[in-house]
């Protein structure tokens, strides 16, 4: 792929999302969950019910529009979490070194050991299922990637000239971290937090799929998709458009990350192209 | 290479006793977590049925007793007793082992056989037509929902053309096997041709297989000796990262296809919040994926020495 299409086409296509869930009450023809009306059920695609409808006479369409809010959310709000507690150890540890590393490597190590879906399902099997829940699940598994990548960069930048500067300047270890590392480390930070949205994208569905993330009526890509198993036979067009919307969402996202490392990291376009 | 071995085992024992340790402080220390989850479908509601049921579990000894008895338990093979079906953990486990493996392995073969072909394809014409579409097909096989694509999968090849069975395990055979393989196989088999391109394309350029063309080689042996075995390392670790990985993403498609494994265990244990056996559940995942990593890593110091000497 060129240089730079990827960016164009994921930026877009995640641009489109976050309009259409930032818009979602606009944009919706009805109320997802309490326009419910048997007469109308199952109704394939046509120019009323551009999506068709559901077993229960609900509009599809409106239902993935709202959907893409609270996939987007539980998307970029684990994500932030896992990039708070991923920076904060990474820095934290490359930057102290000692016990303290050890124990972030340790603790790195043991993540890395438990699929981050499996950890997640414990932390639900405990928690129980619903928005906050999955929030808190989906933002404590996923950041040792990005605790890696920090505590690399910082072991890298660390005795870099203007870092010893501070240090003779009288900087504290706190403010030298804030405005010295972490700006010098952002771009792989924010690459790997984009492609890490877009897996939380595919967690929450997966999640929601299984029963234990969002549960019906309300319209999560996920949830649309476990009810919609039911009726594949009669009504194959409720999977497609909530499953088109993750893999749309998802790929955007992948492709934007895949855009910003070309542009941050040029090193790793050279060893791509 | 036998000190090798033990080294890397040995280095594996703190991570399980660690996830022993993770797992124990979710389901026990956490405030009330058995007993929350039991009074939650009315199993528990009564304060003195409540009271008798801790004293059973042994929740009302103290913390260090308890993990030391989990320990001893599990050291003995013994995962508890299932809330939901009064059945030892360990027999539930067992019964449900070779289904997820025979999905594990037949998605890891399907992933293998489709993309380090297309990777090498790519690879050896960079920008051409198959690179552009292998490369298409990898980041969209990374981005759609396994379980949509097994839906999918389900409509067409059983509801519409009724060629395979659109789920159950059936007799184990390898018709029942197909969809679910497929479908759990297509990401790593994305990411495997990825890989594959990628590491063909840095190799064809290093030094050693200039030196090679220069002195005369065919491409074709370029290829064969050089260009591919040196691709395997880390096609390797690809194959070992994703075999792990798969342990995972198994659960979501187990549930989709009602495949009698491990995964659908769990979320079902999950689901009715039948703590021993979720435990038990994702102590053998994680020990599969712990094992499959010790394994991958002998078998990288089986190809590259230096990595013995390391």
């Amino acid at each position: 792929m060129k240089f730079g299409t990827s960016l164009i086409i994921g930026g877009a296509l995640f641009a489109l999302a976050i309009f259409v869930g930032l818009l979602a009450p606009w944009l919706a023809h009805t109320d997802p969950v309490m326009d419910a009306n048997l007469m109308n059920a199952e109704e394939p695609p046509s120019w009323t019910w551009w999506f068709g409808t559901d077993a229960q006479g609900r509009d599809i369409y409106s239902r993935v529009v709202h959907g893409a809010r609270i996939s987007l959310t539980v998307g970029i709000v684990s994500q932030l979490v896992n990039s708070v507690i991923g920076v904060t150890l990474g820095l934290t540890a490359g930057y102290w070194g000692g016990w303290w590393d050890d124990f972030v490597n340790g603790l790195t190590n043991l993540m890395l050991a438990i699929p981050s879906l499996i950890f997640a399902l414990a932390i639900m099997a405990v928690l129980g299922s619903g928005l906050t829940s999955l929030l808190i699940a989906l933002g404590l598994t996923n950041w040792s990637f990005t605790c890696r990548i920090a505590r690399a960069s910082t072991l890298s930048l660390k005795n870099q000239g203007y870092v010893q500067a501070a240090r003779v300047l009288g900087y504290g270890d706190l403010r030298i971290m804030i405005t010295q590392l972490l700006p010098n480390m952002l771009g792989p930070i924010i690459v790997i937090g984009t492609l890490g949205m877009g897996s939380a994208v595919l967690a929450e569905a997966a999640l929601s799929f299984l029963g234990l993330g969002i549960r019906p009526p309300y319209p999560s890509w996920g949830s649309m998709l476990s009810e919609a198993r039911e009726q594949i036979t009669t009504a194959p067009w409720l999977s497609i458009f909530p499953g088109l919307a993750i893999f749309l969402t998802v790929l955007g996202l992948n492709l934007l990350g895949d855009g910003l490392r070309d542009i941050l990291d040029p090193q790793s376009r050279s060893q791509r192209a | 290479m036998l000190s090798f071995v033990i080294r890397r085992i040995l280095q594996t024992i703190p991570t399980v006793l660690a996830v022993v340790l993770v797992i124990f402080v979710l389901f026990s220390v956490v405030p009330g977590s058995i007993m929350s989850s039991m009074s939650d479908d009315g199993r528990a509601t009564d304060p003195q049925i409540a009271e008798r049921m801790k004293k059973q579990l042994g929740l009302d000894d103290p913390v260090y007793i308890r993990f030391g008895s989990y320990i001893a338990s599990l050291a003995t093979g013994d995962f508890g007793t299932s809330f939901r079906t009064r059945e030892p953990v360990t027999s539930m486990i067992a019964k449900r082992a070779w289904p997820t493996l025979q999905l594990i392995f037949a998605a890891m073969t399907f992933a293998i056989v489709i993309g380090v072909p297309l990777g090498f394809i790519a690879a050896l014409r960079p920008g051409g037509i198959i690179d552009t579409i292998s490369m298409v097909v990898a980041v969209s096989g990374l981005s759609m929902a396994k379980f949509w694509l097994g839906l999918l999968l389900m409509y067409l090849f059983a509801l519409k053309l009724g060629w395979l069975p659109s789920f159950g395990y059936g007799d184990g055979g390898l018709r029942y096997l197909i969809l679910p393989a497929a479908t759990l196989g297509v990401s790593p088999m994305a990411l495997l041709a990825r890989t594959t391109r990628a590491a063909v394309l840095e190799i064809m350029t290093a030094d050693f297989v200039r030196t090679a063309r220069s002195k005369g080689m065919s491409e074709t042996l370029v290829v064969k000796w050089h260009v591919m075995r040196n691709a395997l390392v880390l096609i390797l670790t690809t194959i070992g990262l994703q075999l792990g990985a798969l342990m995972g993403q198994a659960v979501v498609v187990e549930k989709l296809f009602s495949w009698p494994g491990i995964g659908s265990l769990l979320v079902d244990s999950v689901l009715q919040r039948d703590i021993p056996a979720v435990q038990g559940s994702i102590l053998v995942v994680v020990l599969f994926f712990l094992t499959i990593n010790t394994v991958i890593d002998v078998l990288y110091a089986v190809i590259d020495p230096r990595i013995r000497y390391a």
